[in-house]
């Protein structure tokens, strides 16, 4: 099966106009046309051609940025599609499905039933095929490329000796060469002495005519459906208990958990859909602080969510999705942590879920632990990182003395490189007794900050007779004192 | 008035208590320094103050710490009161900006029991709640002898047990707390400095 306007087909399809259409794409600093449709190709523009040109050809080209990603992503909800036919469909190239339709082609009605069917069903989708039947995956190549067609089995040759021999899927320099040699077509290739072929190009060129001929076999690899962590439970009758809806919870999510352990993963983001009578659905979010898969410890985390969530008259569906999940090893569970949790131990698992569930509260970002960090900054010396994306770090080195707490710099009215004598801070007359210091801290050039755009700090740590210990700094650059913080 | 300090602190586990004062975040560094597991420190987002982990090394390791930055009181306490039940973590810190009353104060209290966890309360000065079992008064103090984290701490409340006043100084090196002297017992006692 080949889609020989992919790019545009999908671009047309969600935005249908009339007229010539282009996709471009930048290379090399030229704007190149990347994919054109029906139209624009009557009127002579093609694949590679320049921007420029092609507008200058025709000039009511409308023209759009290509998108390869979206393009493959297209292509890949085509190759599911496509299992509706036969299970056995990989992906061809960048444009291209093949399938294997051995044993499946009769439940489409035959062979012509089935590309009927094909071609019906892609055409009202709007995107341009052509597909080739062949009994090996390289006449079918052949054929979907180079004027579509149905080989019978046992006619490789007669089918597609007519093709020029590009249709072999060989290299472009290859071609060339052959069609200097007088080979044009596969017949010609085909009749031609097989050594003196297989010294001058190498054995690609023999194995690709092997290949479309069925001397050497080729095998069709259906690309992997990814596992989907979703199940569904549908009720005869509607339910708005919280406990019902609860049991049906835990039912799904021992399914779940099943599906997770066999592919050895964890869930870290859950999502229940609880579909309503009325076609309404609630959807009740769970952010796990690790990844997980055991039911027992995810269901209490549900409670809150379905709890607050409406009823209505009445749930008939409930869906569980693991939206994300992480890798996750089985774990060797020892007697001895058993013995030690038992026995009311620190447990690891509590935590986590203990921050799952203050997650869902105040959301998962906001329960955070300190990093250390390397930095003479203050303020830079640590980094706050949310506590279900890391993990504790030790390593905390602390050279200097540093205040408990810090808070943005309040200015304190006073003059001289040296500490002043008496001062107001926070309304307060405090009078300096011992002053430790100065240490001098530059600011990081390498990073704009504005807090220190005063420049270098000279930090003192300030001991007033009222009892406060204080961390002030002076600006030399810029005359002038603060408070940053408060020593214990 | 004099009493011995071991008597009230560490504070008494499974309970909740308060504590105000200059010095109210030196008193919950000592007090999550002598704790066991981990330390849960719940505050408001909107705080300009914040604690310094390099500041809390000289008191214990901050890889212990987790922080629960939350919208507003009530959260403050629903989170308090999560963390105190499920008893995996061993200290909890609140900061409160405003009053409990005694339904709040008293689930706190009932929380705390259950998961056998300590929680303590910093409030503002004249805020305290009736439901809690001590609460402390902390102001730092000049030390004229060396450079020092003296402090003095006034029990004011006290549900089991005597109140007293002491001075007290960390030692960051022994990762311990030094009784200097209780204030009644000086050799010159002299009224304490305003």
């Amino acid at each position: 099966m080949w889609f020989p306007r992919l790019p545009s087909d999908r671009v047309l399809r969600l935005r249908p106009l009339e007229g010539p259409f282009a996709l471009t794409q930048r290379q090399a600093n030229t704007e190149r046309l990347y994919c054109v449709n029906l139209q624009a190709r009557r009127l002579g523009l093609q694949r590679a051609m320049s921007f420029t040109d092609a507008h200058a050809l025709c000039p009511d080209l409308i023209s759009q940025p290509a998108d390869p990603p979206a393009d493959a992503r297209f292509l890949a909800s085509l190759r599911r599609w496509a299992t509706r036919y036969c299970p056995w469909v990989g992906i061809e190239g960048g444009d291209g499905l093949v399938l294997d339709v051995t044993g499946s082609a009769h439940l489409a009605g035959g062979e012509a039933g089935l590309l009927a069917d094909m071609r019906a069903r892609l055409a009202r989708a709007g995107i341009a095929v052509q597909i080739g039947l062949a009994d090996t995956r390289g006449a079918a190549w052949a054929l979907a490329r180079h004027g579509e067609g149905v080989a019978g089995a046992g006619q490789g040759l007669a089918a597609i000796g007519g093709l020029p021999v590009e249709a072999l899927r060989l290299e472009a320099a290859t071609v060339v060469a052959l069609q200097r040699l007088g080979l044009r077509q596969i017949s010609d290739l085909a009749a031609a002495a097989r050594a003196p072929l297989a010294r001058r190009f190498g054995p690609e060129l023999m194995l690709r005519l092997d290949q479309a001929l069925g001397a050497q076999a080729e095998q069709i690899s259906p690309q992997q459906e990814p596992p989907h962590y979703g199940v569904r439970l549908t009720l005869p009758d509607p339910i708005g208990l919280t406990e019902d809806v609860m049991a049906g919870t835990a039912r799904l999510l021992d399914q779940l958990c099943a599906k997770l352990k066999a592919q050895e993963m964890g869930a870290r983001v859950l999502q229940l859909t609880l579909r309503r009578v009325d076609q309404a659905s609630q959807q009740v979010d769970l952010r796990l602080a690790g990844p997980m898969r055991d039911p027992a410890r995810i269901l209490p985390l549900f409670a809150r969510g379905v709890d607050a969530a409406d009823a209505g008259f009445g749930i008939d569906q409930i869906r569980l999705e693991a939206v994300q999940v992480e890798p996750l090893a089985t774990e060797q569970t020892s007697i001895s942590l058993h013995l030690r949790e038992a026995r009311g131990g620190p447990r690891k698992d509590g935590l986590e879920d203990l921050i799952t569930r203050i997650g869902t509260r105040i959301g998962l970002e906001n329960v955070q632990r300190f990093l250390p960090a390397d930095s003479h900054i203050p303020e830079r010396a640590f980094v706050i990182a949310a506590a279900a994306y890391s993990a504790p770090e030790s390593g905390w080195v602390c050279l200097r003395p540093r205040p408990l707490t810090l808070f943005a710099p309040e200015p304190v009215n006073a003059a001289g490189p040296r500490p002043p004598r008496e001062f107001r801070w926070r309304r307060m007359e405090l009078t300096t007794v011992r002053a430790t210091g100065p240490e001098r801290i530059a600011p990081e050039w390498w990073l704009e900050d504005e807090s220190w755009r005063h420049g270098l700090r000279d930090y003192w740590r300030v001991e007033t007779r009222q009892g406060r210990r204080l961390w002030m700094f002076y600006t030399p650059q810029n005359p002038g004192w603060c408070v940053q913080g408060e020593f214990a | 008035m004099t009493s011995d300090l071991n008597q009230s602190f560490p504070l008494r586990r499974g309970r909740v208590h308060e504590v105000f004062g200059p010095a109210a975040f030196g008193f919950a560094a000592v007090a999550c320094a002598q704790a066991a597991g981990d330390v849960l420190w719940i505050s408001e987002g909107w705080r300009a103050e914040q604690i310094n982990p390099l500041g809390l090394v000289a008191f214990f390791d901050p890889a212990r710490l987790l922080l629960a930055r939350t919208k507003d009181q009530t959260e403050v306490l629903a989170v308090a009161e999560e963390a105190l039940r499920d008893g995996c973590i061993g200290f909890v810190v609140l900061a409160l900006t405003r009053p409990l009353d005694l339904r709040e104060g008293r689930r706190l209290q009932l929380a705390a029991e259950t998961g056998r966890a300590t929680g303590l309360c910093l409030i503002p000065e004249g805020m305290g709640s009736n439901a809690t079992q001590s609460r402390w008064q902390a102001a730092p103090l000049f030390a004229a002898d060396t450079d020092s984290t003296l402090m003095r701490w006034q029990i004011i409340k006290n549900k089991a047990g005597t109140l007293g006043v002491w001075d007290v100084r960390w030692d960051g090196a022994a990762h311990r707390l030094d009784v200097v002297s209780a204030v009644a017992e000086r050799p010159r006692s002299s009224p304490a400095p305003a």
